[in-house]
């Protein structure tokens, strides 16, 4: 029998699992060591694993980052935290011009099997630059995974992959629903793929592409759309890079219908690529245009409007209803 | 008011510009062996360094960014770090490359722009060339980490120039070597330009060693035209490093005797007078003026080991002219451990247009 636990907890048992069998793994960055991490996702893994391998860094996330390509080099498997998604742009210069390019650069001489782990999104009331979703900057970059889970199942699956796979994986915690929905999690070690979509829910009627916090507010869309005797197909899209767009497309063929849902702003995000994706290759079979609910193209909020930037169901059955509408 | 600290900044030099001694030498440069070597190294890579320009200015090789000056820091370094250290270069240092094992024609490839310079076996565990600035600096502090978690006698060596000491990645270095007595020396090569930005208003502190202080690492000036001085000072912070002690920054003073790059042209931006005096300090002339005095080095030699230089070299450009070109699909096979199967169109693509009949077939 497995308890229930909530994504934080889920995050927390993978690096405990991952450490316990690989040697090689070190946990490193701001307070994550005797204060377990602000959100506490490394509690108790310095206790367990010493000092060695849980390091509380110096305040410098350029520093974070470009130390664990170093480390990455040496054939350890650093796993770093960026506190908030508002702190992580200083670590472009090294995920973008190094850890996605030491493989390719040296020709798999040398290569970079990092993992930096950063909480992403709104919806917590936190201060300003705690709350973006600034996923598609990093999608963008060949030979940098982006990897975004939605529940406590699979974030513990796709944690244990990200850290075992031999390249650079960005991965994005949605901080919204850490403490949601508590699920049974096995602690059996069990990696999941880094290049699928999940199906979370299937139909006929219209596909609803989301990830992260967000696939929340798209299932109770689609809870409530059921109760229409609309049929929603919803996927997870999971990876942002590489994107299993084969799932989608299969999908979307199915239903000739799709609304893509997320928190970033609109504009050159993931679901534009998506989008673009369908109409290049699966445009035949659409029986209305694509459409997006997604945050406005401003700057995210500080957390007294930020319920006005973030989609909510009522917006997805709106966009739904409007796109089977269409003839 | 109480004074709650207190520090200096030394320098050390053996050799004077004119290639006298300045102090009582080293046991070890009492005798011809080690400081011959050096010579012969110097002059090695100094001829090569004229060659490679030599094929840029003809198309036979991309822009290059010239060692001339800094023969003496890069042969020390090649000299006394152990094959075991792990070097972090920037773009200047490939002489120093090359005396860590890399083939000369897989160094010219590199300059070639060809990546397969980056991935000779021989270069074991060594970082690539550091293209952007002083980014290497935070690798370097990365690979000591790992010596040091794994309890291993290693040293990591990172080389950057002066204008690199700006950024703040230089800075979060040095920063966390000093938090952690991390097993990494700083080598900054202060050739005074930072392409058309002279040292004086690069940084406003009186050295650049002394950013060494605010970390509470080892910090220090050597002169970096003399062979003995950079010797004596790197031997130091390797033992230093070895024995846990911590890090090293060291502040070599040289001088850019080129242009940045063949894409430069530093007569926009300083005066030949300049240079000119720059040259009457030169680290090549100075050694070979000193081994002369002390009847280790003759005309004879001289000519026997330029000749001998020239043909090492022709030797090392011919094998970089004859290597073939790398296969296309290089562009995606190193991208990833494994392509992911959403690539494997593009690189179809990628093929198909590089065969006869195809949209970029040469």
């Amino acid at each position: 029998m497995s308890n229930s636990i909530t994504m934080i907890e889920a995050v927390n048992l993978a690096l405990q699992h991952e450490m316990q069998h690989d040697d090689s793994v070190v946990i490193l960055g701001e307070d994550v060591g005797t204060n377990g991490g602000v959100f506490r996702a490394t509690v108790g893994l310095r206790e367990q694993f010493g000092i060695k391998r849980v390091l509380d860094t110096p305040l410098a996330e350029t520093m974070i980052a470009g130390l664990s390509v170093g480390m990455a080099s040496q054939g350890l498997k650093p796993v770093a935290e960026i506190q908030f998604m508002g702190f992580i742009f200083p670590t472009m210069e090294h995920m973008i011009g190094h850890a996605a390019r030491l493989r390719h650069r040296t020709r798999g001489r040398l290569t970079c099997p990092m993992v930096l782990r950063v909480p992403f999104g709104g919806g917590i009331h936190a201060p300003e630059h705690h709350s973006e979703s600034t996923e598609a900057l990093f999608a963008h970059i060949p030979g940098l995974r982006v990897v975004i889970p939605s529940s406590p199942a699979r974030a513990y699956g796709l944690l244990l992959a990200a850290i075992r796979n031999p390249d650079p994986v960005l991965f994005m915690e949605p901080k919204r629903i850490y403490r949601l929905n508590a699920q049974p999690v096995e602690d059996n070690g069990k990696a999941l793929p880094l290049d699928r979509c999940y199906t979370l829910r299937e139909g006929s009627d219209i596909t609803l592409v989301s990830w992260g916090a967000m696939i929340k507010e798209t299932l109770e869309a689609a809870d409530q759309l059921k109760k229409r005797d609309i049929s929603c197909e919803v996927i997870d899209v999971v990876t942002l890079n590489p994107i299993d767009h084969q799932t989608i497309l299969a999908s979307v063929a199915k239903t000739g219908r799709c609304v893509i849902i997320h928190e970033a702003p609109k504009s050159c995000a993931v679901g534009a690529e998506i989008s673009a994706t369908i109409a290049e290759q699966g445009l035949l079979s659409l029986q209305a245009p694509v459409s997006r609910v997604t945050g406005y193209d401003t700057v995210m909020p500080y957390y007294r409007m930020e319920n006005h930037y973030m989609p909510n169901s009522a917006d997805i059955i709106e966009t739904v209803t409007s796109t089977l509408e269409f003839s | 008011m109480d004074t709650v600290y207190t520090a200096e900044i030394h320098y050390s030099s053996y050799l004077s510009e004119s290639g006298t001694a300045l102090q009582k030498m080293p046991q070890w440069a009492e005798k011809p062996e080690q400081l011959v070597h050096y010579y012969r190294n110097m002059v090695l890579a100094r001829q090569l360094d004229n060659k490679i320009i030599a094929l840029q200015r003809t198309g036979q090789i991309g822009t290059y960014a010239s060692l001339l000056g800094s023969e003496a820091i890069d042969t020390v370094l090649g000299e006394l770090m152990l094959k075991e250290d792990v070097l972090v270069p920037y773009y200047r240092n490939h002489a120093l490359q090359m005396l860590r094992g890399l083939p000369m024609g897989e160094m010219l490839s590199y300059w070639g722009g060809d990546e397969r310079g980056n991935s000779s076996p021989a270069m074991a565990e060594d970082f690539p060339n550091a293209v952007p600035i002083a980014t290497q600096a935070l690798h370097a502090t990365g690979v000591a980490t790992a010596f040091k978690i794994r309890s291993e006698k290693r040293v990591a060596v990172t080389v950057c120039g002066d204008g690199a000491t700006s950024k703040g990645d230089f800075m979060e270095a040095l920063n966390v070597a000093g938090a952690w007595q991390l097993p990494v020396i700083f080598i900054v090569n202060n050739n005074q330009w930072a392409i058309s930005v002279p040292r004086s208003i690069q940084c406003g502190a009186a050295t650049l060693a002394q950013k060494a202080i605010g970390a509470g690492i080892r910090g220090e000036q050597v002169d970096g035209n003399d062979v003995i001085a950079m010797h004596e000072s790197v031997n130091e912070a390797l033992k230093h490093a070895r024995e846990g002690k911590g890090a090293t920054l060291i502040e070599a003073i040289s001088y850019r005797l080129s242009d940045h790059t063949t894409a430069d042209d530093a007569t926009r931006y300083r005066s030949n007078d300049e240079l000119k005096a720059a040259w009457d300090r030169e680290p090549v002339k100075r050694l070979q003026t000193y081994l002369h005095s002390q009847g280790w080095w003759d005309e004879v030699q001289e000519t026997a080991w330029q000749n001998e230089v020239s043909q090492i070299i022709q030797k090392g450009v011919d094998h970089y002219l004859a290597m073939p070109p790398q296969p296309i699909e290089n562009l995606f096979d190193y991208l990833y451990a494994e392509l992911p199967e959403a690539l494997q169109e593009q690189r179809d693509k990628l093929i198909r247009n590089a065969q006869p009949g195809g949209s970029h077939h040469e």
